[in-house]
Parts: structure tokens; sequence; C-alpha cells
């Protein structure tokens, strides 16, 4: 079939529906490199997130998967406007965010929120919990006095928490309710769009369940649209609507959730599929991994061509030379690939 | 009996601290033949790690002191050794790997000098020797170019790499048993399936018998040959691999299985959380560990501690510690039950939720303790 290149079919699909609530075009993060005591020279650059493009619909979670430093986490900041873009667009439900500066980028921010990784760094263990889910509503202007304790206790018992908790320090709640309170202060400020970024890889095997659960009931309560940042595929599998796999800053692979487990077409999302342990013996025995050799490069000076060629068991001259381009292949299925399949 | 390893009969390691006795290991015992892969796997704060560092008596003391049980390694008892002879026994017979390969490299000393430490002191062997056998380690775990990064600091080194580093340290004296505690956890997928394999083949190749500790049953499934589950500080649940995951016998096993999502799961399916918490170990529940949070659960499980026996309708050699899949006075309630679609009382499963809302979070702090970290640093 006639293979398009992923800018013409997303601007084709936000002219019409509207759907998507976040459209990522070209998005580039880099952080220089400096040398120099005073007066500080630039000899390089982190390339964290180098071109990437994608978008995600109302309602639906993306997962966005790939191993430690291939830039997700970054990705999800860039677009919360957390980090100033090197460049790129990020357009939230028709507003480019990048341009936006001050009081309108704040008003913005109210429906853009985040959950982070670590449940221990990510409260600050000197306000109560009160304080903590309080503070945004009150910077957003949303409540105040006895209508803020109302709303803090009634986030608390939406969360699966016991509303007369508000006067408690992180410190006295375990990993799993503390990540809890940090959905709560997400949810506060009723916001459209959530990053979750690792929410659960911190936690405990069985609380991880809880969570993903909590999560899930609360996309359906409040119509949330996520960005599911996470390094386990099992569990992106399960969250997910449609999947983006990201290598060295590129995303290299973005496809349905089944159809991307079901038929991976760029070699790296094969190796890391096959790489995940099942816990089933009987799989196991069976089954045949890729194993990938060597790390992943350093994104200070990533490879030449595709990125992935240094450690592609498919790759061939094409593959150092040209980088390949982030086509359509079949329905809703973009991979970067010069041999996909 | 003396075909085994190792035998490890009623161990019970404690730790006094100033809120009272932490029973961290309480009354476990086990068995390991020579060139076995035994899998021992549970939640963080479960007693895994506190076993595997008994093994080896690394328990820092004070706090922790092991308290009872008897050592076996190859016939001889490790409790009864003064320390010289545990430290001969230490990185040659017996040797570690541990969870975070950041933290347990020495990083003011070049990898060579790190892994010959042990040849020489064990082995005997003078400095050019060493330095051989430690090229042909660091080949042997596949770390590229050896000759070259001899002198170079675990700074240097890649978490994978690494890890394969103290994959080597561990095998430079060819010992007989290697504890892997939580080998892979701080790494991501692509390397842990090298670490994997490395180690598979490495078990196969010198018959080394391996104890791997995770909390991953994805890793256990693939790299073992028997597991035991443990819970609360007990095993809860011994059997083959394959036995484990076809018929579980324990409901704190079910609910690990089905509270974790698969890469190859067909449907879209709610998974279904252990409620609760894990137990205060300074005061573990009289009855059965995990009955506080088990849906299951009838009179007898809050009145009555379960011994590990043979469970019913299972293979030879499945032992279990739940009174409903053990034979006995009330014939095993749960030995029919179908742990994929029955998930028990709906009503004994919101109260343990209330319960744990209602929780004073100081309570709920000291059950829990720490958590795995997650894989390495992102910057």
């Amino acid at each position: 079939m006639a293979a398009s290149t992923f800018q013409e079919t997303t601007s084709t699909a936000t002219a019409g529906s509207g759907r998507n609530l976040v459209v990522v075009d070209n998005l580039v993060m880099h952080f220089p490199l400096t040398q120099g005591i005073i007066f500080q020279r630039q000899v390089g650059a982190v390339r964290a997130v180098d071109g990437i493009s994608f978008f995600v619909e109302k309602g639906e979670t993306l997962g966005l998967v790939g191993e430690s430093g291939c830039g997700k986490s970054t990705t999800g900041r860039a677009l919360l406007q957390l980090y100033e873009p090197t460049g790129g667009s990020v357009r939230f439900d028709g507003t480019e965010l990048t341009t936006l500066k001050g009081e309108s980028l704040r008003k913005m921010r109210r429906r853009m929120q985040m959950i982070f990784q670590d449940p221990y760094a990510s409260l600050n263990p000197r306000m109560t919990v009160g304080d903590i889910i309080g503070e945004p509503i009150e910077v957003h202007h949303l409540a105040a006095g006895r209508k803020k304790q109302d709303r803090v206790q009634e986030l608390l018992k939406v969360v699966g928490l016991n509303p007369y908790f508000t006067n408690r320090y992180p410190h006295e709640f375990s990993g799993g309710q503390r990540q809890r309170i940090g959905v709560a202060r997400a949810l506060a400020v009723e916001p459209d769009f959530i990053v979750c970024d690792e929410p659960i890889s911190a936690l405990d095997v069985s609380i991880r369940a809880q969570i993903v659960n909590l999560l899930e009931e609360l996309q359906g309560k409040f119509n949330l649209t996520y960005l599911f940042i996470a390094h386990d595929l099992s569990v992106v599998r399960h969250i997910s609507d449609r999947v983006a796999v990201m290598y060295l800053g590129k995303i290299v692979e973005l496809a349905d959730r089944k159809e991307l487990y079901d038929h991976p077409l760029h070699p790296y999302t094969q190796a890391l599929l096959s790489a995940v342990p099942i816990p089933d013996p009987k799989i196991e025995a069976k089954r045949r991994r890729i194993i990938l050799t060597g790390d992943v490069p350093s994104p200070v000076n990533p490879p030449s061509g595709c990125r992935f060629h240094t450690r592609c068991w498919k790759a061939q001259k094409i593959c150092s030379e040209v980088d390949p381009e982030f086509i359509e292949h079949s329905a809703r299925h973009w991979a970067a690939c010069h041999f996909p399949g | 009996m003396s075909a085994n390893l190792l035998e490890v009969k009623a161990l019970k390691t404690q730790f006094f601290t100033r809120d009272g006795v932490v029973h961290a290991v309480d009354d476990v015992s086990f068995e390991l033949a020579v060139g076995e892969t035994l899998g021992i796997v549970g939640e963080s704060g479960c007693g895994k790690s506190v076993t595997a560092l008994s093994l080896m008596r690394l328990i820092p003391n004070p706090p922790g002191r092991i308290v009872n049980g008897t050592i076996l390694f190859e016939g001889q008892d490790v409790m009864k050794l003064d320390d010289d002879d545990v430290r001969a026994l230490r990185g040659r017979k017996i040797a570690m790997i541990f969870q975070d390969p950041m933290t347990s490299l020495n990083p003011v000393l070049t990898i060579s000098r790190q892994i010959s430490e042990a040849l020489e002191l064990h082995l005997k062997m003078d400095r050019a020797e060493s330095r051989k056998r430690t090229i042909e380690l660091l080949e042997l775990v596949g770390i590229p170019s050896a000759k070259k990064r001899l002198d170079d600091y675990p700074h240097q080194f890649s978490g994978g790499m690494r890890q394969r580093v103290m994959i080597a340290m561990a095998l430079s004296c060819n010992p007989k048993l290697i504890l892997a505690d939580e080998p892979t956890t701080a790494l991501d997928v692509t390397i842990q399936a090298q670490i994997l394999q490395i180690l598979k083949d490495l078990s196969q190749e010198f018959r080394t018998a391996f104890i791997l500790i995770t909390h991953d049953l994805g890793v256990v499934a693939g790299m073992t040959q028997r597991i035991h589950v443990m819970y609360g500080g007990e095993i809860v649940e011994k059997a083959d691999t394959f036995e484990l995951f076809d018929n579980p016998k324990h409901p704190y096993t079910w609910g690990l299985l089905k509270s974790i999502p698969r890469l190859d799961e067909q449907r879209r399916e709610k998974l279904q959380p252990i409620e609760g918490l894990p137990p205060d170990l300074i005061a573990p529940p009289p009855g059965c560990r995990f009955e506080p949070r088990c849906t299951y659960k009838r009179d007898r499980c809050s009145a009555e501690h379960p011994g590990l026996r043979q469970a019913l309708n299972a293979k030879d050699g499945h032992e279990t510690r739940c009174f409903g899949t053990q034979p006995g006075a009330m014939n095993g309630w749960l030995a029919q039950t179908d742990w994929r679609r029955e998930i028990g009382s709906i009503e004994v499963l919101e109260q343990v939720k209330q319960q744990v809302a209602e929780l004073p979070p100081e309570a709920v702090r000291a059950a829990t303790s720490d958590v795995p970290p997650p894989p390495a640093a992102e910057r």
C-alpha cells in the first residue's frame, strides 16, 4: 500500500474531527553540555528527544515504552512545558503550547497534570497531605477555605484513602498510599490530560495492581486522557490503547496495542517483546529470545542513519547512512525502519 | 541425604530493634541438590534476602542474629564455623550476586583488582596468573575487549556491564553455589535477557547450583527447576516450577499470579490486586500469616498456624502452608477451587479494603518496608 508520512496523516486527522487532545510535531529537546568555569562554552548536546511526532486522542491511554535513557520521561516533561523544548510544536486541544508564556501557560497547566515515579521524592515532606493536595486548588483559584477542605477530603476518598488523613505528613504513609496521594494531587485541578511517568515502578508487585486499577477506574470516571510512560511492557500492554516505542530519542514504532504486540514491525520492538519474561514455564521453555548485543549508545553522539543499526541483526549498508522515515505501514501502524516486518 | 549440596533446617533470623523483635525469617527449611536452580519468590520484606544473607552468615549483628537453625553445606554446619572458616567459604564455595551493581562494586578500585582479590586470597594465585584468569572471566561473561577494560573503574561501565563484572567476580573461584539476589531488577529488559542467558549457560556448563531470589514470577518461570514462595518470613509454598504455575495451592500464590499483567494476555482482564498489607513482622498474626488478606479464609485460619504440608490434588513434594489445600479436619475446602475464576468471599475483600483505608498510617508504614528500586536512574 502507499505509505504516507506521519505528518501528512496527522495533519489530515487534526483538520477533521478534533479528536486529538495532544498533537506533537517534530519535538526536539536537547540539553547543552558545557565546558569552562566562568565562560561556559557549549561543547555538545545530549539529544534526549530528537524529533518525535505523535498524537494522543481524547479519552485514550497512549503507552510510551523504552529502556532507560531513551528519552521517554523527557518527552513527558517537554510535553507539559516543564522543559522548554529546543524545537518542534506541541498543540494541546488546538492551542500551541511552546509559544505560550506567563498567565496563559499557567491556565493551560491546570488541564495537564503529572504523576511522578518516585512517591518518596515527589511529595514535600514538610507539607501535610491536605496542603499537598490543596495547593494546586489554591494556585488555580478553584476553591478556598471550607470548600477547599471538602474538596481535599473528597479527593482522598476518590483515591481510596481515609478522608481524615488531611493533617498527616507523607512520611506516615507507605509507598502505595503515597502514590495515591500523588494521584489525588494530579486530580485536584480536574485536568483533561495526565502524564503518568512510571507511576508503579517503585511499588511492590501486589501494590502495583492496586494503582493500575485505580488509574483505570479514574479514567472512566473523569474521562481522562493518559500518556503512560513505563519500561514494563506487560503493564503498558495492559493499560494502553495505543503504544509508542522509543529508542534513543526517536519513536521507532507506534500502533494500536494489539497490533503492536501481535505484529511488531521494528526489530527493536521485536527484541523488546521477546526479552520480557512470561510467568509460565511452558511458554518460557518454548520461546526463542532475540538477545541484543551491547548497550544503548550515548545520546550525546548517536549513531548515524538509523540509530538502532549498531545493535540490529537486520542492519545493512543503507541503515548506517539514511535515517529511515516514520511511515504508516498499515492503518494506524507507523514504524521507522528500512526493513520492517 | 548426602547428595544435597545445601540443607537448611528451621532457620530463624531475627532483628532486635527498638520497636521490638522483627521475625524476618521464621522457620525456613529447604534443600538444594548439586547443580540445581531454585527460585525464591516474594515481595519486599518477606525475608527472601535475609535468608540469602543468613546462608552466607552476613547478617549484620547487631541488630540481627540467626537465633536458630542449621545450615549444612556439603555436610558441614556453617553455623558452627568460626569467622576464618566462614571467610574461606564465602567467595570460594558460595558466592553472591547482589541486586544493585552500582553500589556493590568498590568505586575506587579497578575491576581487575576487585576480581583478582578473591583469586589471590582463595586460590593463592600470583599477580600474573590472577590477571590472566580475570581476563578469561570477563570474556566468559561477555565483556567486549576484556583486556583493555581490565584497568577501568566501575564508573566507566554501564549498569549491565557492571552486573557482568559482579557475575565474573562470583564465578572467579568456581563456587558450588551462587546466590543471586534480584540480579536483574535494576536492569532494562534487553539487558536482563542478556544477563539471564549468561546465568543459564553458566549453570549448565559448570553445574553450579543457583538460588535465584526475585519478586518477578516471569524471571523464575524460565530459569528455575523448583520454586519456593515466601510470605511474611515463611515459606508458604514449595513446588517444582511447572507444577507451581500449573497448579498453585496457596491463596497468596494465586494472588501474585492474578495481580500481574502478562505480555501474552489475550483479553484485557481487570487485574486483581492482593488487597491489604503485608504482615507486621514484629507481631505477626497468630494464625496463618496471610489470613488478614485472604478472601478464602475460614475461622480456623485465624486461630491456628498452619504447617507446611503436602497439598491435596497435587504432585508429590508440592507443599503448602494453607489449611484449605491440605488434607485435614475440613478436608481441604479449597482443594477443588478454580483459582482463576473464583475470587473467594467478596464481603471479606471489601472488609480488607476498608480496614486498610481506615488504618492509622503509622501501622501501615510499619507493615510495609522498603521497595525495590526502579531500574537504572533516568536522568
